[in-house]
């Protein structure tokens, strides 16, 4: 399985890799980790002219708060987030979602911007850069763009990343007091894609619900923001358990399943109910603790 | 026709340049161009692990790694446990445990072990387990193999196996 053939650059600053992106035109692409890339390549579904690789670009590999964020720079590896002391402690959404993502092998290469880019519904980082609110800064040859991880899917491998721009950093706000979040996956084996998933984010002051944030993966053509059904938790008391339930039915009915090798369409939809409803207790309880 | 770039990588300790296609893989630069043929190429799809080495120090699927990307990296492969004064402890315990039956995932799965050791010296079963979750076998059912990452590791802490 050979791709077809492509020409090669390796630079070392964005800048240059920004020049050589916008010189390869629209049929040059981007490779960070790779791990969804080649097999494409090898398929031959992508046959790039141009492989513009940013692995030896110093200092895209940042993982750190700074300002009020978390920045996770372009070259930040599944893995890195997986054996990461901050996100185990402060982010513990991605830290779930790191234990469960592909193998050990594919997460000491990919990359967590890399798979935001890809545009695949079925990936877990954009559902999460998309509950936690993450700007996704990237660099074009007009200079630096900002894009939100809300909407930034538009379709099916596709988002709002403009063919000449590289998405160099994920900025997600840093947790807000009484903040708790989680991600719960349910897959056929450790490593697959999700058969669905639902991240949830949830702010209390006291045993109030002030703001709650949902996303779904692999549960239609696009990662799906449960906004809906997160509003109606707001004002509700954390022990308020059929507003959970109500909860879970307005995002089981705004999921688009399809059936498929992973189940079908009515499994998925009543697995996102219940993962909701179990994504929303643990980030609940997870904000109790941090209130206490 | 895209000509070829010079890669200087250093594989199991010794640096080579070699020529490759920017299209080519690592696998298949390891096992055609070095040439060192322990390095299996299994489903060539990310789905087997066969094909696991070490790129700088960190385990890697090697047909999902372009050559050109080794260029100024360390590669280790499964020869590269060879050492002057005995045998790694990984390659002793896949033999002491019978690890092996056809042996194609073999040199996969011990890469993936010498990484774990290298992070995790005393693995409990469960980590073990979850640390091999991407390379698959098809003959043994893995309970040796297991036993294999213990022994092993017992080894590597100086401790009686
Ligand atoms: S040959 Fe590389 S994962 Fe199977
Ligand atoms: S020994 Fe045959 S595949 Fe593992």
């Amino acid at each position: 399985m050979l791709p077809s053939s492509f020409e090669y650059v390796a630079p070392t600053s964005v800048d240059e890799a920004v020049q050589a992106l916008a010189a390869g035109g629209v049929d040059a692409k981007v490779m960070a980790g790779g791990q969804s890339l080649l097999p494409m390549l090898k398929l031959r579904l992508a046959r790039p002219n141009l492989i513009v690789d940013i692995n030896n670009i110093v200092g895209l590999d940042t993982l750190e708060e700074s300002d009020g964020m978390l920045r996770i720079g372009a070259l930040v590896r599944h893995g890195h987030l997986e054996r990461s002391e901050l996100i185990r402690d402060r982010y513990p959404m991605i830290f779930d979602a790191a234990q469960r993502l592909a193998d050990p092998l594919t997460r000491n290469r990919g990359t967590f911007c890399g798979s935001i880019a890809h545009g695949d519904a079925a990936g877990d980082w954009a559902t999460i850069a998309m509950v936690l609110g993450a700007e996704l800064h990237a660099v074009g040859p007009n200079g630096a763009v900002v894009h939100s991880a809300v909407d930034f899917q538009t379709s099916m491998f596709e988002t709002k990343l403009g063919a000449d721009q590289i998405l160099v950093e994920a900025r997600i706000p840093m947790p807000k007091f009484g903040q708790g979040s989680s991600y719960k996956k349910i897959d056929r084996k450790l490593g697959d894609y999700a058969t669905a998933a639902v991240g949830a984010s949830i702010v209390l002051d006291g045993t109030t619900i002030t703001e709650a944030s949902i996303g779904l993966t692999n549960v239609g053509p696009l990662t799906i923001h449960a906004a809906d059904a997160a509003a109606s938790l707001v004002g509700k008391s954390i022990d308020d358990a059929e507003a959970f339930e109500q909860t879970a039915v307005l995002a089981a009915a705004i999921s688009d399943p399809v059936s498929d090798l992973r189940g079908l369409a009515e499994f998925k939809r009543e697995l996102v109910r219940v993962l909701t409803k179990r994504a929303l207790r643990t980030a609940g309880a997870r904000a109790q603790a941090t209130e206490a | 026709m895209v000509g070829t770039l010079a890669v200087t990588t250093t594989v199991n300790g010794q640096e080579r340049e070699l020529h490759v296609e920017p299209r080519m893989l690592l696998v298949s630069m390891i096992r055609d161009l070095v040439p060192e043929t322990g390095t299996h190429l299994g489903c060539e799809t990310s789905s087997c692990g066969a094909c696991t080495v070490l790129l700088d120090g960190k385990s890697v699927k090697s047909c999902m790694v372009l050559a050109v990307q080794a260029n100024g990296r360390e590669v280790t492969t499964v020869e590269g446990l060879e050492t002057a004064d005995g045998w790694h402890p990984v390659r002793e315990g896949f033999k002491e445990e019978h690890t092996l039956q056809c042996g194609y995932c073999t040199p996969g799965m011990m890469m993936t072990s010498v990484a774990l050791l290298a992070e995790n010296p005393d693995p409990s079963e469960d980590d073990i387990r979850k640390a091999i979750s991407g390379n698959l076998c098809r003959c043994t059912g893995y309970v040796n193999i297991v036993k294999a990452v213990q022994y092993a590791a017992k080894k590597q802490q100086g401790l009686s196996v």
